[in-house]
């Protein structure tokens, strides 16, 4: 594919809001994960926001209030994000950027809030509940849209835990066929009952913080946040800033189960293949991958049979969900801009938690900080229905 | 963007099956709204096929019937699938749950309460490796859905299956969020047309003025605003028509255009 420029980018998760803040927790190996206490739930760990649910959202209508537009506008304040919006929407005019966004659930926790206050009488939902503009997902984008000024094309893509990574190839289509010059692709996923209590009923959430690749994992711990970056065609806007470039991704289903990933990984390794071909690379050029990795047992083997089918071991990997916990369709732009911050910093995390990676695991997988240039990192992302990501950046 | 349609399916109230609604469409015959009654989704396998609730055989039986028309196999073609409402009764349940003392969110109401979750039966059902993106655009989820897929067909130069479909939400939400009907229809859209091939479009996206054309006889006019998915009904009765026509829908922001040019 012909490359595309990333010329503004943040990250909020509960690791730090903003580049700066995520970077010295990435370097420090500081993890986020707290011990759940959302909502009158106490289950395992959570990488929760602070301040999320009591953030004032800016400039826009008081009806879009909701955990998951807080934690929006939020990453929109931060690393000059929205500035650097105005600046493509001068350029370009807000009419040619498009919102493409990821999300699982959308304001959910507000409809759950809505369900504990109904009319005893009626069953219905109090007043002050908008479900238009913050359960519904086309809720994330409409608030974007407005908070950013823009008025091109806007899309909701719900694809589960790779709903933000899709994104960028649904963005991509837009881009490509000129219905857009630039479009603000990313995504947020908020904390709520729903998927607190979900995935303890399938047994998957972790007593302990969540220790991806590890012999003894037992789950995810959930996490939250949101991303953005600013997509558009290289050198189409002289002296904007490239922070990177995206520049292969591979899409593709596993046909096989709602839940849980085939474990022969056909789904994922063609992916990833996809991504190295679109890419015009071979698999000794990257530098790093960041695996999906939620710390489940099924997961992390399938993707360490994929990783090592087309990779051996000479690519080292590791999962940063130890840090953020699984932030659902928000963990696509979120370790996207993890890779941004690695390939500026020149580093690679190993897992957190690890005290011994899984024996029967054949790829290299990282436990400790690896200090080196990376120049090209491959950020993968499945999800529940079978559905697989996996995206290739480039630093510059 | 052009592309040309190589199959077309409609479920909904009175409307069984593209030759169906064509007819109807086309005002052969009147229009008799029945509950809707789509067949079995006979590529899942029978535990699956438990596990599906009905707008996850909604839509895989609007997507056998457009690969069926167009002649594509469903296991290699990349999908859209566009939905506003998702599976509200199976949200509503959850909720529910969450909201009583005691209650318990079921295992696999959870994972079938994803928005990709008819996408995903979709291709468990074919054992399909081929790329489907889930889309949820409130009012807009047509129109939004149509862009999208457009430009993937155009873009990945590729057959894309284009899915739209809703049903009503029970419960609380569905108080607040009224879909009064059962609708959907699908599209094979293919960039360059083949034999059988029904008609081009030509879609444009106007982002200024919102236009929603308003030619549907008034009963169907009404089934177009009481359903997400048939915000389509404009399109698909110039397609009938098979007559050259332009079809203006609202999305968000502002407009898309359709130029329809029957095959």
């Amino acid at each position: 594919m012909k490359p595309l420029a990333i010329t503004a980018g943040t990250v909020l998760s509960a690791i730090g809001r903003g580049l700066a803040e995520t970077e010295d927790a990435l370097l420090a190996r500081r993890s986020g994960l707290t011990p759940c206490d959302f909502a009158g739930i106490k289950t395992g760990y959570v990488g929760c926001v602070p301040q999320a649910g009591t953030y004032v959202l800016e400039g826009v209508a008081p009806s879009f209030t909701c955990r998951n537009n807080q934690l929006a506008d939020m990453a929109c304040a931060q690393d000059g994000f929205a500035q650097a919006v105005r600046n493509a929407r001068q350029f370009y005019g807000a009419h040619r950027i498009a919102v493409v966004l990821g999300t699982s659930t959308s304001g959910i926790l507000s409809a759950e809030d809505a369900y504990e206050a109904l009319d005893p009488v009626t069953g219905a939902p109090p007043m002050k509940f908008d479900q238009a503009h913050t359960q519904d997902l086309f809720s994330l984008p409409r608030f974007v849209a407005a908070r950013l000024g823009l008025e091109g094309p806007i899309l909701s893509v719900s694809n589960a835990c790779a709903s933000s990574s899709r994104a960028f190839v649904d963005a991509r289509h837009w881009l490509e066929a000129g219905l857009c010059d630039a479009v603000v692709v990313g995504g947020a996923d908020s904390l709520c009952r729903m998927t607190l209590r979900g995935f303890a009923a399938l047994g998957l959430v972790s007593a302990e913080p969540t220790r991806p690749c590890d012999a003894q994992r037992t789950g995810i711990s959930v996490g939250e946040g949101a991303g953005f970056v600013l997509l558009e065609r290289e050198g189409a806007r002289s002296g904007a800033d490239v922070m990177g470039r995206w520049v292969g991704y591979g899409v593709s289903s596993d046909g096989h189960h709602m839940s849980s990933p085939d474990p022969l990984a056909r789904g994922a390794v063609a992916a990833m293949r996809e991504a190295l071909e679109r890419a015009g690379l071979d698999a000794t050029q990257l530098d790093y991958i960041n695996l999906h990795g939620t710390g489940t047992v099924v997961n992390d083997a399938m993707e360490d049979h994929a990783v090592h089918t087309l990779f051996g071991r000479s690519v080292p990997c590791s999962s940063t969900k130890g840090w953020t916990g699984h932030t659902l369709g928000a963990s696509g732009i979120i370790e996207a801009m993890f890779a941004l911050v690695m390939m500026r910093a020149g580093f690679a995390p190993g897992c957190l938690n690890v005290q011994q990676i899984d024996p029967t695991f054949n790829s290299h997988v990282l436990t400790d900080t690896l200090h080196k240039p990376v120049r090209r990192v491959m950020s993968n992302a499945f999800g529940f229905g079978g559905t697989n990501c996996s995206l290739i950046f480039e630093g510059v | 963007m052009q592309v040309s349609v190589q199959g077309i399916s409609v479920w909904g109230p009175g409307l069984s099956g593209w030759p169906h609604t064509a007819r109807v469409l086309q005002g052969q015959e009147d229009w008799e709204p029945a509950p809707v009654q789509v067949p079995p989704a006979t590529c899942l396998p029978a535990n699956e096929r438990r596990r599906c609730g009905p707008l996850t055989r909604l839509a895989i039986a609007l997507a056998e019937e457009a690969c069926a028309q167009a002649g594509v196999q469903a296991a290699d073609i990349r999908g859209v699938f566009a939905s506003s409402n998702g599976d509200g009764a199976v949200v509503d349940s959850i909720l529910t749950a969450l909201s009583t003392p005691g209650g318990e969110v079921s295992p696999t109401q959870f994972h079938n309460s994803v928005h990709n979750a008819p996408a995903g039966y979709w291709t468990i059902g074919h054992a399909s490796l081929a790329p489907v993106v889930a889309l949820g655009c409130y009012d807009w989820s047509f129109a939004q859905g149509l862009l999208k897929a457009a430009a993937e067909c155009v873009v990945e130069n590729a057959p894309v299956l284009f899915v739209a479909y809703d049903l009503p939400i029970p419960g609380p939400i569905g108080k607040v969020r009224i879909t009064h009907n059962t609708f959907g229809c699908a599209f094979v859209l293919v960039p360059q047309a083949r034999q059988g091939a029904v008609c081009t479009l030509d879609i444009t996206h106007a982002p200024g003025a919102m236009a929603q054309d308003t030619t549907l006889p008034p009963q169907l006019a009404e089934l177009a605003r009481s359903n997400p998915a048939a915000g389509g009904l404009a399109l698909l009765q110039q397609i009938a028509s098979g007559q050259e026509g332009t079809v203006h829908m609202t999305c968000q922001p502002g407009t898309i255009l359709a130029e329809v040019k029957p095959c």
